[in-house]
């Protein structure tokens, strides 16, 4: 008998290599973010948080932005894109990934474009008036033909645009609990079989989207090198600090009933994540991704520091949340086809670089919506003093 | 009651591109979705009549054993009874239809042997399986073993 390179104990045929490679990691970490994203936007809309005003419309497009590049990951793993579209023509309603469509189509018609448009109509409306050139005509069209802006009209608005946040909520919630549901439903699969599943993915989508506004907005500030709202960032990184918490309760409370349970997978899991997903999983994503953001979030709600300190301590914090999340999403993702099924063997993955399932194709796919939401800030500037009143 | 449906008014217009993108939808799925999809379950109906229209590519086992006796007899007192003729030398239909016209090719022994009998974690124990770069490399099969009998 001769090994398999990579491969120790026993696995069957099919599960020797991954069939879900880097790109199905960053398609939950994607639509976590448009949720994410979204969310932080209706505090300020539905629960009335004033506090996180100047981030409100950056996160309306950075969910946006995200939210144009979330299929295209599954697009490139599956190929021949050009299919993709069948599955509104010719829907499977019993599978789930069909149903997807619906749910993005919904999210991003019904919910995202609408909220956007009645929210930068007084905006558009100015900007169709004083640009010139081909921008004028862009303009032109986004009003769709009605000018008008009266205060009576942007009450309308306004309203139409709480009941569409209202609506958006559980939308948001679907979209990414949908996500988790995907993984969560898949019986045969130990490591991903748990109701948990779409709970413990919509909270993980709060922290990284709440995260990413954040160093967004921050970013923005540096790069526009405009004074940063500081009670607007405290405000972001106190609920980023109390979703975390909930998050991370959930993930340990997951954690804990796995041990307590041990069912026949468990010591085949546990050996996996004391081997092969020890890195990514207790280093990175429970230590580093998990820990210490929350200690340093933490420790700003309790200790006073200066702007400038405390700021920083955000920055820290929140790249080591989006590294946190993207290593949870590649654990539950990769580490669920490391294992074998008959818990007697383990495989290894081998990211590929310059490859289509590649890390060069997954860095351009996660560099995209930034550039996708440049042309969106530069087209709709997102800024408060742009706003018409 | 005028003033008021004034200042919405403008919400008419994403409605109007929804529903206009809902009708183009409508009539593109018409359009495209072939007829008869769905009749008998998530395929195309008419799949099944073009499927049934296909010539039949294999022959059978009883027609081979009509005239190739003396393989099929080789084969039935060897492990590979259960083997069928066509699985290694392909269909047959043509060649049992004129069997001058048509002669199925010789298969290729190293790459048919190996489908099978290649050894792997995953086959059953009890399974005949060599790891062929050990097993006598550089060596044909059937320098040692007749396919139709392959007990040595």
């Amino acid at each position: 008998m001769h090994t398999i390179p990579g491969v120790e104990g026993f696995m069957y045929p099919n599960e020797v290599e991954l069939q879900w490679s880097i790109l199905i990691v960053l398609y939950p970490y994607i639509t976590g973010l448009v949720a994410g994203a979204f969310i932080l936007a209706s505090l300020e809309r539905v629960f009335q948080v004033s506090a996180v005003k100047p981030t409100y419309r950056l996160a309306l497009l950075t969910a946006l932005a995200f939210l144009l590049v979330a299929p295209l990951p599954l697009q490139l793993h599956l190929g021949h894109p050009e299919r993709s579209f069948e599955m509104y023509l010719t829907p499977h309603r019993s599978s789930a990934m069909a149903m997807f469509g619906f749910v993005y189509l919904w999210y991003l018609m019904v919910v995202l474009l609408a909220e956007i448009w009645l929210d930068y109509r007084a905006d558009i409306v100015a900007l169709a008036q004083s640009s010139k050139g081909a921008l004028r005509w862009v303009y032109k069209a986004l009003t769709l033909g009605s000018m008008n802006v009266s205060p009576a009209a942007r009450r309308v608005d306004d309203r139409v645009g709480y009941i569409i946040t209202v609506i958006g909520i559980p939308s948001a919630f679907l979209l990414h609990g949908y996500v988790g549901f995907i993984f969560g439903s898949v019986k045969a699969n130990a490591w991903w079989s748990t109701p948990l599943m779409p709970i413990v993915f919509l909270f993980s989508a709060m922290v990284s989207g709440i995260a990413a506004v954040m160093l967004i907005y921050d970013a923005s500030c540096r790069l526009q090198k405009r004074l940063v709202d500081m009670r607007c960032l405290d405000t972001i990184a106190r609920y980023l600090f109390y979703v975390f918490l909930i998050d991370f309760s959930l993930e340990m409370l997951d954690l804990i009933h796995r041990i307590y349970e041990a069912d026949e997978s468990f010591r085949s899991l546990d050996f996996m994540v004391q081997t092969r997903l020890f890195t990514s999983q207790v280093v990175l994503q429970i230590l580093l991704g998990t820990c210490l953001p929350l200690a340093l979030l933490g420790l700003i709600q309790l200790r006073r520091f200066s702007g400038t300190v405390r700021r920083r301590l955000y920055v820290t914090a929140g790249w080591l949340t989006m590294i946190g999340i993207f290593a949870m999403r590649w654990n539950v993702v990769i580490g669920g086809q490391l294992f074998s099924k008959s818990y007697l063997g383990y495989t290894t993955y081998k990211l590929e670089f310059a490859a289509r399932e590649g890390l060069l194709s997954s860095i351009g796919l996660m560099l995209l919506p930034l550039g996708i939401l440049w042309v969106l800030v530069k087209l709709l500037p997102p800024w408060e003093e742009r706003q018409a009143m | 009651m005028g003033t008021r449906w004034k200042d919405a008014a403008h919400l008419i217009r994403p409605a109007a591109v929804f529903i206009l993108g809902l009708v183009l939808f409508a009539i593109l799925r018409g359009t495209v979705v072939p007829p008869g999809f769905g009749l008998y379950g998530h395929y195309r109906a008419g799949a099944l009549d073009e499927n049934r229209m296909k010539p039949v590519r294999y022959a059978g086992q009883a027609v081979c054993a009509d005239c190739h006796t003396g393989e099929v007899a080789a084969r039935n007192a060897g492990s590979h009874r259960t083997v069928s003729c066509e699985a290694c030398h392909g269909p047959a239909a043509n060649h049992a239809e004129d069997p001058d016209k048509a002669k199925p090719p010789k298969p290729q022994i190293a790459a048919l042997c190996t489908r099978c009998h290649e050894a792997s974690t995953a086959k059953p124990a009890w399974f005949k399986q060599v790891a062929t770069r050990q097993h006598y490399p550089g060596n044909s099969c059937e320098s040692c073993h007749q396919p139709h009998s392959p007990k040595l």
